[in-house]
């Protein structure tokens, strides 16, 4: 079992997204996680999956993709030379003193943003591959996680290489 | 200006559609009234599933591309047993919708269900259509993608205000089909080709597996070709049936859980297993690490998905098996004789027929022999599902392609006597029979008063055994005969069909069999036979679920 990434081409129309996630779900497949959003073309969007599998389940993952017609293009990127980040906020227990203090200290650690401050909470934005996020959640966790909201990894290719449709 | 529903009617006829199978409802009502005055001919049936499965009749009897309609709500939800049934068996349908106005979808209004959500995964693919500007597009798409690549059925949901509304601009025909998304693989890979010859080349116990999708791709007479210029034995899947004549010598008939003995065996024993248009289906392979345990496979199917998805292949062939096939003859001249093979399997074939108890009673085995040598290898054959679908493909000789129709892969009782209305729409020269158990006809019975209405001339064969006779069979053989919810009452079919209009018989002993069958034949307009058989028939050979196909119950034992 191997975590893959997938970044899929699809047409920007309305319920592809559904076709997508319904074709995991009656098909078995696990998606860990999904990012959607348009892309440098203006009629297409771009999806990054996340799915936990063998290579015989993968190979059919991906083969059942590539039947949806308004699906584009489909690349496993995992063996190839990427970058993936995601994005998460986590909205924090900090009363004034010195866990506050903490807190920021940590986020300048991380590099997390601080984006919000109220009396008793702040908000940290950070971005970075899944165990970096994972790392922050755990020291955050002490002082009490009140919400946290996570984007799902998104990915591209390093270089001038591309997941693009050919044309 | 023309009106959506004005433009939709335009658009089918540039598809070539003369026959739309439907049921009228508020949200088709401008639809149904464009209908009124056009060349295309509409069959009112009696309930929604049967106008899906009537144009999947059509679909398989003709090969062209079957066309239903139906209202929102309960009409198209009665759709999804029909597209589910075409999208397992890769048949091309186009199915027609109707939706609630635009301003309301989403309110939970009347009559409303959101159906392209519902049948996403029973359609190829499918629409809403949302603008009046889209429809002659979306049609032509639909079209396409339902008839090309591996077929399957695609709805298109039309809102009514997308109907009646007013095309601003005068329509223009729309232009060729572009879809990023979609470029099915027709031709093989030449490599790839030369590959499999060279295995076909070394094989000393080659064995042909055909499916469906040697009959979707028109590629009977390549298959036969194959087969007898190198001397390869063919089995079909239950939806391979007549891509290789019945009685032809290379003929293995159906593999599988209920596959003849001989087929099964030289699956068991093949060095190499040319497998085309097939997808490897459990009813097919039983246990999948015993199926074809010493064989190199190669695999020729349209749809790479299937590809490797069951059982681990050696050459893998994506592309259209015609094509492909074609290209294999013009390489292969010549291969070594594999005369030791052939005597093997003719050994097997002769000690091991299928066969039932010749006893005089009536037997379902033997009402199919006496139609299949009335019919002679001509007719259409549809069946519904069970027993006497069962019984049909392995009793029944059928010498052609698209002269069988059975729901192969979601197995739908009450297929069979809508998708027989089809046939005989598509094929009206054609006898057609629908083989049917007393269960399944009562599934769409109803469709007797279409057949009655249009006097379309289908002949419904009931075996009647008063029973779900193919579940009572698991429950002999595998819950100790207890039949549970199995039994049915006696009902007299013959006073159905007459209350409908339609004139029937009943027959009760061997004897009456082939003059009933003539009678039915001879009779210019539907016809029903109720055929009283052995209640506790069984199908045989039998291989039980999850075991190896050489391992059959009711067989000889190897």
């Amino acid at each position: 079992m191997k975590t893959h990434t997938l970044s899929v081409l699809v047409e920007n129309k309305a319920g592809v997204l559904s076709r997508v996630a319904g074709l995991f779900s009656r098909r078995g497949f696990n998606i860990e996680s999904l990012a959607v959003g348009t892309c440098e073309e203006p009629n297409s969007s771009r999806i990054t999956i996340v799915v936990i599998g063998d290579d015989a389940h993968l190979e059919q993952v991906k083969k059942q993709l590539n039947k949806l017609i308004d699906i584009i293009k489909v690349s496993d990127i995992t063996y190839h030379d990427h970058v993936a980040r995601e994005l998460a906020l986590i909205k924090v227990n900090a009363e004034a003193g010195s866990t506050r203090a903490e807190i920021m200290q940590i986020a300048s650690i991380f590099r997390a943003k601080i984006i919000d401050v109220g009396t008793r909470t702040i908000v940290l934005e950070v971005t970075g591959n899944t165990d970096k996020i994972d790392a922050l959640e755990k020291l955050l966790r002490q002082y009490g996680i009140k919400e946290l909201v996570r984007t799902g990894r998104v990915a591209i290719l390093r270089g001038a290489k591309t997941v693009a449709s050919e044309k | 200006m023309k009106t959506g529903a004005r433009i939709l009617i335009e658009s089918l006829q540039r598809e070539g559609v003369n026959t739309i199978f439907g049921y009228p409802g508020g949200s088709v009502l401008p639809i149904y009234d464009e209908l009124y005055d056009s060349s295309i001919q509409h069959i009112l049936v009696r309930h929604e599933q049967a106008a899906v499965h009537a144009a999947d009749g059509f679909a398989r009897a003709s090969g062209k591309t079957g066309v239903c309609l139906a209202t929102s709500g309960p009409g198209a939800c009665n759709l999804v047993t029909g597209l589910a049934t075409a999208y397992m068996d890769s048949i091309p349908i186009v199915a027609i919708t109707g939706q609630v106005p635009t301003s309301m979808l989403g309110n939970d209004a009347f009559q409303e269900s959101d159906i392209t959500g519902i049948t996403i995964p029973v359609t190829k693919h499918n629409y809403l259509v949302k603008d009046v500007s889209e429809i002659s597009r979306v049609v032509k798409e639909a079209f396409y993608i339902a008839g090309t690549g591996r077929k399957g059925p695609v709805l298109i949901d039309l809102p009514k205000d997308v109907n009646t509304s007013q095309l601003s601009a005068p329509e223009e025909e729309p232009g060729p089909v572009v879809l990023r998304g979609y470029q099915p693989t027709y031709r093989g890979h030449a490599r790839q080709i030369e590959k499999a010859i060279g295995l076909l080349r070394e094989a000393e116990r080659p064995v042909i597996y055909a499916g469906g999708g040697v009959i979707e791709s028109e590629a009977s007479c390549e298959l036969l070709e194959l087969a007898e210029r190198f001397g390869l034995p063919v089995t079909t899947t239950l939806m391979g049936i007549g891509a290789i004549p019945c009685d032809h010598p290379l003929n293995l008939g159906m593999l599988g859980m209920h596959g003849t003995e001989y087929a099964n065996y030289a699956i068991t024993e093949c060095d190499l297993l040319l497998a085309i248009g097939v997808r490897f289906d459990d009813r097919v392979t039983g246990r999948i690490e015993t199926f074809a345990p010493h064989a190199k496979v190669i695999h020729i199917d349209i749809d790479p998905a299937e590809i490797g998805k069951n059982k681990p292949v050696t050459i893998p062939i994506v592309g259209d098996a015609k094509g492909v096939l074609r290209d294999m003859l013009h390489l292969l001249e010549k291969r070594e004789s594999n005369s030791a093979w052939l005597a093997r399997i003719r050994t097997w074939k002769e000690k091991h027929p299928l066969k039932y108890r010749d006893d005089g009673l009536l037997h379902p085995q033997f009402v199919i022999q006496e139609l299949s040598s009335l019919l002679d290898g001509n007719g259409i054959v549809v069946s519904e599902v069970g027993q006497n679908q069962m019984w049909t493909a392995q009793y029944f000789c059928f010498r052609q392609p698209r002269t069988w129709l059975t729901s192969g892969g979601l197995g739908t009782m009450g297929y069979g006597l809508p998708a027989a209305m089809g046939a005989q729409v598509a094929c009206p020269e054609k006898t057609v029979f629908d083989i049917a158990g007393d269960g399944s006809i009562q599934m769409n019975i109803q469709e007797f008063g279409t057949i009655a209405q249009y006097d379309i001339p289908v002949k419904v064969a009931i075996l009647n055994n008063m029973y779900l006779g193919m579940v009572r069979q698991w429950q002999e053989l595998f819950y100790d005969r207890r039949y549970s919810y199995t039994e049915l009452p006696s009902i007299e079919f013959v006073k159905i069909a007459e209350a409908y209009g339609i004139r029937g018989m009943r027959v009760d002993s061997a004897a009456d069999v082939r003059p009933a069958l003539e009678a039915a034949i001879a009779h210019d307009g539907p016809f029903v036979l109720d055929f009283r058989i052995e209640r506790e028939e069984n199908v045989f050979p039998m291989v039980p679920a999850g075991a190896a196909i050489n391992e059959m119950i009711g067989g000889h034992q190897q």
